[in-house]
């Protein structure tokens, strides 16, 4: 890295939650920015420098025709690129729309579909272009953010946890939502990095990490049904911030051929409940009302 | 610059900067006439209205935090009132005081993040905070600070300040101790004389000249600052219950562009949502603090002036510390952190004013509770319309400028508003080329 490195922060389909992480740094932001040329931030400055940037922090999806022409300009410009957060590293919640019937969506929504131009898909940066890391969560963690800007600063290969969210559940000392209590829990199977919050404020961990490091989901998805949810409650809480992750999207759509249609999204489901519908968190799997 | 017939000027602002979401602005003259002004969205759309279809309605708060990284908990807020006016539930006192405690932290969140980083520098002349922090340290490390604490309660309260994992349909997955919230006391007390010091401060800010005759739009409740509920209002006299908002307010297609513009039916002209409004119909419901410090800068509504906004925002700033305050010192944990319901085929409606303005989610459920329709109205789609009406009667102000200061003085004028394009790119207009 050059003595100040050049940093440009871009966005594609996204709510900007990830590059606001750059601005909740409160105590290290003014540090860094000493440290760290912005020279392409439009959230935080009015200054716009053109490229080539040391780094770029990439966040959002790919849904547009010209935003996965963007994307090729931004590599070419980009020494060392980083993804940050599910929409960049998977596509986003927004890429549920990868399995549905993306015209039919426009017609939902918008009153002159015609007006819009977007691609069916929903895809991560890395389906388009080389990515030189990648930091993952809905939203990414600011201190993981952190770590890999001063280990860019002092020239050394950022590193992140790829175990599970077991690990850090353990190390905080919660108890195991799903040993204990019954309630559905996607931490065995979900990357590191937020601090296991979902089990310690009583919930199970929604994924939003994305996959671990080889993550054995068969036995996860087999164990969430013997506890009582259906098929299309475990493809439900599959297709989630990080649905369209690899080990995630596989393990959806084979339980989606191992039962049949399921029509997420639109419609009605083709799979009937097993059990009597009672509200909980994922429905049918915990028991609703008072939780404890 | 002489005139000639027929002569066009096209003013543009490719990147808006320092708004949150990406977009820009296009103006054209023909003969110094205002031909169009219109904000333009390049955000690429995301569909949210469209997946929520077919999920459970628990995922509803999860999900639609998602639309915005700077006020996820508007949109857990907005969504879980509207889930429980479907579902007939009734929170309790207690659960509704957190809500309320969460929602100050991420106005305190918000408000610090617009105010001292992306509004202040351009009264102070800079590019941004970064920039700012070179000649005013004190200033940018104040605002920092300030926003720190609400997005410490966030956390605490939240679980993460940025799409909050602990909002439930009924009320919390988890109610915090009561020592895991006293300890904010003593901080939230020092940053409310930060905020009371900023407001001082920003009072003396240079302010262009430039009033409107706005139609003022927010919640009003009898004894609340508006924030979670209360009847919809407007500065006219129209006062609706929140789920009749779809019977009031509508977003139509405009002849001279691809806009879907938010008005009011009454009228059929755009209104404003946010601080100037919420001030303007609530300041009796300000905060003894806030109340008083507006009265010390002399802020008195109807204030009709967009530039004033940052000083809205820092009287709101004030209130949001000291209502946090209140609620953080007689706390006592809801038990049950989450009422118990029944699932039921009906639809309902609400709204809550997030830091931009008035929020609206309706929803339709299914006897399986599965969501069959979703509705959302996010408050920078309704400002649009206003936004651009504002930019027509503000451009006679600026045209002797070269176009390169009017664009500047334009994108100025847009920022005061807070304007949210991440949030509200699904619903308007959207221009996907980008230049």
């Amino acid at each position: 890295m050059p003595a100040k490195p050049r940093l440009a922060v871009v966005k594609f389909a996204s709510c900007d939650g990830c590059q606001l992480s750059l601005l909740s740094l409160e105590d290290e932001l003014l540090r860094l920015a000493g440290k760290i040329e912005v020279a392409y931030f439009l959230e935080a400055t009015s200054r716009i420098e053109p490229g080539p940037y040391d780094v770029v922090l990439v966040e959002g999806s790919i849904t547009t025709a010209d935003d996965a022409t963007r994307i090729q300009q931004l590599r070419r410009a980009a020494k060392y690129l980083i993804t940050i957060g599910a929409c960049a590293t998977a596509g986003g919640i927004q890429a549920l729309k990868n399995w549905a019937d993306s015209e039919e969506y426009l017609r939902a929504v918008y009153a002159r579909p015609d007006y819009i131009r977007t691609l069916a898909t929903s895809t991560a940066i890395a389906d388009h272009v080389a990515v030189d890391f990648e930091l993952r969560g809905c939203p990414i963690n600011k201190h993981q953010l952190l770590e890999v800007l001063r280990s860019l600063l002092a020239g050394c290969q950022p590193r992140t946890p790829t175990y599970s969210v077991c690990v850090e559940c353990k190390r905080r000392g919660s108890v195991c939502v799903m040993v204990a209590h019954g309630t559905p829990c996607l931490g065995p199977v979900t990357q590191a990095g937020c601090g296991a919050i979902c089990p310690a404020y009583d919930r199970g961990c929604y994924g939003c990490f994305g996959p671990s490091d080889q993550p054995n989901l068969v036995p996860l998805t087999d164990h969430l049904r013997s506890i009582g949810m259906t098929p299309e409650q475990v493809v439900n809480s599959l297709r989630g911030f990080s649905g369209y992750a690899g080990e995630f999207r596989r393990e959806s759509e084979r339980l989606v051929e191992s039962i049949g249609t399921i029509a997420t999204g639109v419609g009605a489901a083709a799979v009937e409940p097993d059990v009597a519908d009672s509200s909980g968190e994922w429905g049918d799997g915990q028991p609703g009302g008072d939780p404890k | 610059m002489s005139e000639h017939q027929g002569q066009t000027r096209s003013i543009r602002v490719e990147a808006m900067t320092r708004v949150e979401g990406e977009g820009g602005l296009d103006i054209r003259l023909l003969d110094g006439r205002i031909e169009q002004v219109n904000l333009n969205i390049f955000e690429p759309p995301r569909f949210f209205e469209a997946f929520l279809r077919g999920r459970p309605l628990e995922d509803v708060p999860d999900i639609t935090a998602r639309i915005c990284g700077i006020c996820p908990v508007a949109y857990q807020m907005s969504s879980v009132h509207a889930l429980e006016a479907a579902l007939g539930v009734e929170i309790s006192p207690e659960i509704r005081r957190l809500r309320r405690l969460l929602y100050c932290g991420e106005w305190i969140e918000s408000h610090a993040l617009h105010v001292h980083m992306l509004n202040l520098p351009d009264f102070l002349g800079f590019d941004g905070a970064l920039e700012m922090a070179q000649a005013h340290p004190e200033r940018v490390e104040r605002g920092l600070q300030i926003r720190k604490l609400g997005n410490q309660l966030l956390d605490r309260l939240g679980g993460r300040a940025i799409h909050p994992i602990n909002v439930a349909v009924g009320g919390f997955y988890r109610a915090p101790t009561r020592g895991e919230l006293s300890e904010f006391v003593k901080p939230f007390e020092a940053g409310l004389r930060l905020a009371e010091e900023a407001t001082r401060e920003i009072a003396t800010l240079d302010f262009p000249v430039f009033d409107q005759a706005y139609d003022l739009v927010a919640l009003v409740h009898p004894d609340e600052y508006p924030m979670n509920e209360g009847r919809i209002e407007s500065c006219d006299g129209l006062s609706i219950a929140a789920d009749e908002f779809p019977n009031h307010f509508v977003e139509q297609q405009v002849p001279h562009s691809t806009a879907m513009q938010a008005i009011r039916l009454e009228t059929g002209k755009p209104y404003l949502l946010g601080p100037l409004a919420r001030i303007q119909l609530a300041f009796e419901r300000l905060a003894p603090e806030a109340r008083r410090l507006a009265d010390e800068v002399r802020f008195q509504p109807p204030c009709r002036n967009p530039f004033y906004g940052i000083l809205a925002r820092s009287l709101e700033l004030v209130h949001a510390f000291a209502e946090a305050i209140d609620i953080l010192k007689t706390y006592t944990p809801p038990r049950p952190p989450r009422i118990a319901y029944a699932y039921r085929e009906a639809v309902g409606g609400a709204a809550t004013e997030a830091p931009r303005g008035l929020l609206y989610h309706g929803y339709g459920i299914a006897a399986d509770g599965k969501v069959t329709h979703a509705n959302i109205v996010p408050p920078t789609s309704q400002n649009q319309g206003q936004i651009e009406a504002d930019l027509r009667d503000y451009l006679p102000q600026v045209l002797s400028l070269p176009d390169r200061e009017v664009a500047d003085a334009c994108e100025k004028l847009v920022r005061c508003y807070d304007p949210c394009i991440s949030c509200s790119t699904h619903f308007l207009r959207v221009r996907i080329d980008r230049g």
